[in-house]
């Protein structure tokens, strides 16, 4: 027997954008690549020491997430490596990149080495650094990034810090052309955000909380635009959060720019109105806007101005959270309710299954420039399963994040990830998710799964 | 985080959540407390009762008039004066809230530089929470006295055309007076220098102008408000003397107003910035009314809020009908 069982994916909708592929299936998985896939029934089941039925599920390349912070290291009571994974793994995904705003900050080789290395070591699912553009993200002087891409980034970012001088950014996306990674931009103008702690508007007048234009946000994008139409190299536009930077990035790619653009499952379905509460989870950089905003969002995902769905999962502890407004830290977890949220917009029709696909795992690979995201034949074999259909609530029990700080505890989500294979290993979730998710998994091994 | 509690005492976080009919109680129950308090006389509303000022953000004036207001009802004042974040403490907000409530207090009136922190607070505790101001949110005491002086002085709110001229954008003030005073049918004028005003002036139901000329001859009652000398962002605005020049109450611009017109300031005044001195003394000016109409509309704000069976049992025995 070799190492890695050979697992047979019988009768599920097999959906893989890179082959264009939208139809029931079965895939075949040996030494932890992708053997076959083909029609169903057409693969015995005598080739397989293990089958999984998945009649009525989803079998999708495995999710990546393009943007999180794992916060290891340095600042481990927020989160750690493996925590981060765990939750990731639990809420589909089988790659993550995580941003360079550690302790020391990843604006190195060595502490891209760390991270690879504690993956290794302790994450459940594929890990890949996104150094730094500049060193300490102080927007001062270029980090050593040839270094840090050796050493195993993907890309380059200083997320949460918007390089704002203009020359910098431009030498930064002149040098990454040598190395082909993409520059990844959080892009907010951060004078003008100045101490803006949500959407500048008629509501944050009425709330008297200070506010963040959408402006900022537009300013910064048609910066890293003119920038790219300079040096011609890979611009990625973080978490778009406004209709005005939208039509910005419409014309870029109109003009054949090489620039791509990203969402986050909060912007795509939360509005300021949130913010009423005065509850420190709704708050976030860029902040939530308007309804019209995520209308304009949701409608850029579907045609493809945007080019894919990341959290920017952004674990915090519970002093940096139950404070006041202006004190409060932004940002949210995200990994473990990011398949059920972008899952709504399949189910309004915004998105069809084949696009929802394309946004959560082939273009954060392309990306990345990561050899997975497809279903292709001779590939890693990471798989994810979704149940488009299962109904849960999420509960604070069930959080794998060593944070809580989430705006959607004790919703009522439809459509789960119930199974992740991370290069062909059906691996489990330790501690597993537990309530719905656990009784889930476990009638998905006892009932649907036969061991031969 | 903690589970909502189930609430069975009211608040005032902000002057949005009162309706007409709420406001004019408050006014009569004044009304009623207003002589006695002329005449000396406390009334023993809050007795046995101990009330904490939860300042987190300097204030004199406020944090005095909600001290008189308690011991006026025969309450005890508690100032607990903690300038600052509570990040910089190392302590939660709702941590340092819950062990004054601990304490065992029966209402908690709270100053805070982040708007929206009362209500954080009464989300999380059981006893009432008065909001005293926090950030550029509310002050509804300060919007229910000026409102009750102006009414006052001229019988009624109905059609009357008022003025409220400074920094808008970052009044607290502002905002409770706008939102008191139509509720009570006021017609309202914003104005200020335009970096000054909200980005949306339109969206809070006010007229608003960038120069003060204009409004002065239709207007009943100007509040001037506090340039905020403290929050001054030194790009906002070029100088004070080129604010005072444009936008302060001068001599020349108050002799545009009407001779019943009203004057208001929140205090405390910057003499010679907002107001020009012989303004302040102007018999149109009701600045110290107010003062002492803050102390009367504070004392029926706590009887409502932090006793109210006591409170109606009081009025029935007077035969006050409220």
């Amino acid at each position: 027997m070799s190492e890695f069982m050979s697992i047979l994916i019988q009768g599920g909708l097999i959906i893989d954008p890179s082959q264009d592929y939208c139809q029931e299936g079965d895939l075949l998985i040996e030494e932890g690549k992708i053997l076959a896939l083909d029609r169903p029934g057409q693969i015995p089941c005598t080739r397989a020491s293990q089958v999984i039925q998945a009649q009525g599920k989803w079998v999708v390349p495995g999710l990546i997430d393009a943007h999180v912070h794992l916060r290891e290291p340095g600042l481990e009571y927020k989160e750690t490596i493996a925590t981060g994974t765990r939750a990731a793994r639990a809420g589909g995904f089988t790659s993550v990149a995580c941003m360079a705003n550690t302790q020391p900050v990843n604006d190195n080789a060595y502490v891209t080495a760390f991270i690879r290395e504690k993956a290794k070591a302790t994450a459940s699912c594929r890990v890949f650094p996104v150094g730094a553009v500049t060193k300490g993200l102080k927007g001062e002087e270029l980090a050593e990034i040839g270094g840090m891409i050796e050493a195993g980034a993907q890309a380059i970012s200083d997320d949460g810090m918007p390089v704002m001088n203009s020359y910098l950014m431009r030498k930064a996306m002149d040098y990454a052309k040598a190395f082909g990674v993409a520059v990844i931009s959080h892009a907010e103008d951060a004078n003008l955000v100045g101490q803006g702690v949500m959407n500048e508007s008629a509501l944050s007048n009425e709330l008297g909380l200070r506010g963040n234009p959408a402006a900022a946000e537009e300013i910064l994008v048609a910066r890293e635009i003119a920038l790219c139409r300079l040096t011609g190299a890979r611009v990625h536009l973080a978490h778009i959060s406004s209709k005005v930077a939208l039509e910005h990035i419409v014309r870029a790619k109109e003009a054949g720019l090489p620039v791509t653009a990203e969402a986050s499952p909060h912007h795509l379905i939360l509005t300021e109105e949130t913010l009423r509460s005065f509850q420190t989870n709704f708050k976030m950089a860029p902040p939530l806007r308007t309804e019209e905003d995520v209308e304009a969002l949701q409608k850029a995902v579907s045609e493809k101005w945007i080019d894919l769905i990341a959290t920017d999962h952004a674990p915090h502890g519970i002093t940096e959270k139950a404070v006041e407004f202006d004190q409060a830290a932004f940002g949210i977890i995200g990994l473990q309710t990011a398949v059920p949220l972008t899952l709504k917009l399949v189910e309004q029709g915004i998105l069809s299954p084949l696009r929802w696909v394309e946004c959560l795992s082939m273009n954060p690979a392309r990306l990345l420039n990561l050899p997975y995201g497809t279903l292709q034949k001779g590939r890693e074999a990471d798989i994810t399963l979704i149940h488009p259909e299962w109904e849960w609530k999420f509960t604070a029990d069930q959080i794998l994040s060593k944070s809580q700080n989430t705006p959607f505890l004790d919703w009522n989500l439809k459509g789960a990830a119930i199974a992740t294979l991370v290069g062909g290993k059906l691996l489990d979730h330790s501690p597993p998710p537990r309530r719905n998710h656990s009784e889930l998994l476990r009638g998905f091994y006892s009932v649907e799964t036969s061991k031969r | 985080m903690d589970q909502a509690h189930p609430k069975n005492q009211k608040n005032l976080i902000s002057s949005q959540d009162m309706s007409a009919t709420d406001i004019k109680r408050l006014f009569q129950i004044a009304r009623i407390f207003s002589p006695e308090v002329k005449q000396g006389k406390t009334l023993p509303l809050l007795r046995g009762k101990t009330l904490v000022n939860l300042f987190f953000e300097s204030s004199t004036r406020t944090r005095t008039s909600f001290e008189l207001a308690i011991r006026k009802l025969e309450g005890s004042a508690l100032n607990f004066v903690s300038i600052g974040s509570s990040l910089q403490k190392g302590e939660t907000l709702i941590d340092t809230a819950k062990n004054l409530e601990a304490m065992g207090p029966h209402g908690l009136i709270v100053r805070h530089s982040s708007a929206g922190s009362p209500l954080i607070l009464a989300n999380s505790l059981k006893i009432p929470i008065i909001n005293a101001g926090d950030g550029f949110h509310e002050h509804p005491t300060q919007g229910l006295l000026d409102a009750y002086t102006i009414q006052e002085k001229l019988g009624t709110l109905e059609k009357k055309r008022i003025v409220i001229l400074g920094d808008i954008a970052h009044s607290r003030v502002a905002r409770s007076n706008i939102h008191i005073l139509k509720k009570l049918g006021a017609s309202i004028a914003v104005c200020g220098p335009p970096s000054l005003l909200p980005p949306h002036p339109e969206a809070l139901g006010v007229d608003f102008s960038f120069r003060p000329e204009s409004l002065m001859p239709d207007a009943d009652v100007v509040i001037a408000l506090r340039v905020q000398l403290e929050r001054q962002n030194r790009m906002q605005i070029p100088s004070l003397s080129e604010y005072s020049r444009f936008w302060g109450l001068s001599r020349e611009r108050a002799r545009l107003l009407k001779k019943e017109a009203l004057l208001l300031h929140p205090g405390p005044v910057n003499r010679g910035i907002e107001i020009d001195s012989e303004v302040m003394e102007d018999p149109r000016s009701v600045i110290l009314d107010q003062v002492f109409n803050g102390i009367v509309i504070r004392m029926a704000v706590l009887a409502e809020l932090c006793n109210p069976f006591e409170l109606a049992q009081w009025l029935e025995k007077r035969g006050q009908n409220v």
